[in-house]
């Protein structure tokens, strides 16, 4: 039998938020991939990692978000749900205490997005949407839709 | 005229990383030869078959005399937590390779998705080694 080092199985917890952060996924999710209770857990990435699970997953999710303020011109609303983040505001808050810019502030900061996209942004927020993504539990439904029905399905936000 | 012709990763098992990278990833087995006259140092190299000329040695972890347990265990610990080494892999159709490799169990972290180089994805092997495997934009020089 192989010998499996525990920090493997805190490495799939962290790359499972490195690969779906843009799902709903939370630090319980983070737990179960790594397979152990979450109070362990956290306290295992931490000394394994440097931090806590929670602020991992906060820290990719607004680097991505950074990304894609750099990047395109996609709304920051829309950026900041496409991160996997409920609100405009803890998100604005989030950004501002990680970057020491507001998301505004920080997109301004940069060339436009324009400037050195390689396609057209409406191009890239239907293809570059990961609807290859989509939580196992709505594959297959219609959530796997094709690019033009995806502006409909963005309707709530 | 300098070439790369071999670089090295750790594993963690020799026999799970090759079935991993054969039977999985599809790379050929380029050589696997066992030294007695060196405590059976195993020197297991694998490739893809489109690049006859470069491999990846497949590094057991070893122990005395050659590395001491402290610093063996380092590095299994790095290896585990996925610091151990990247290897940067292409293609030309990553969205096919992808589902063939995932269709065949490989551990993916991140689905084929667009950036702004082109379509990446990427996956661990069994060690926990990070694999990218990427479909590079062709630029159309404008």
């Amino acid at each position: 039998m192989l010998f499996v080092a525990p920090e493997r199985h805190l490495l799939r917890a962290k790359d499972l938020a490195d690969g779906r952060y843009f799902d709903s996924l939370t630090v319980d999710d983070l737990a179960r991939a790594a397979g152990l209770s979450r109070a362990h857990f956290s306290r295992e990435f931490r000394r394994v990692f440097g931090e806590s699970p929670h602020a991992y997953l906060l820290g990719r999710r607004l680097e991505r978000a950074a990304a894609l303020l750099r990047q395109t011109d996609r709304p920051i609303t829309e950026i900041c749900f496409a991160v996997g983040l409920k609100s405009l505001g803890s998100f604005t808050t989030s950004f501002t205490r990680f970057f020491g810019l507001s998301p505004t502030a920080y997109r301004r900061s940069y060339p436009p997005a324009a400037a050195y996209a390689l396609v057209p942004s409406c191009v890239l927020s239907a293809y570059a949407r990961p609807t290859q993504h989509v939580s196992r539990r709505h594959a297959g439904d219609a959530a796997v839709a094709s690019p033009p029905t995806v502006q409909s399905n963005e309707e709530g936000s | 005229m300098i070439k790369i012709g071999t670089a090295q990763l750790w594993v963690q098992d020799q026999d799970e990383a090759l079935a991993f990278y054969k039977d999985k990833v599809g790379f050929e087995v380029r050589s696997d030869v066992t030294l007695p006259e060196m405590g059976d140092f195993r020197w297991l190299t694998v490739g893809p078959a489109a690049q006859p000329d470069i491999a990846i040695v497949l590094m057991a972890i070893p122990g005395p005399p050659v590395m001491d347990d402290e610093t063996a265990g380092q590095v299994r610990s790095l290896m585990s937590k996925g610091f151990a080494g990247t290897i940067f892999l292409t293609t030309d159709d990553v969205r096919s390779d992808f589902e063939e490799l995932k269709g065949r169990g490989v551990e993916f972290v991140d689905e084929p998705q667009e950036q702004p180089y082109g379509i990446d994805s990427s996956f661990r092997d069994p060690s926990g080694n990070h694999i990218r495997l990427t479909q590079v934009r062709e630029f159309a020089g404008v």
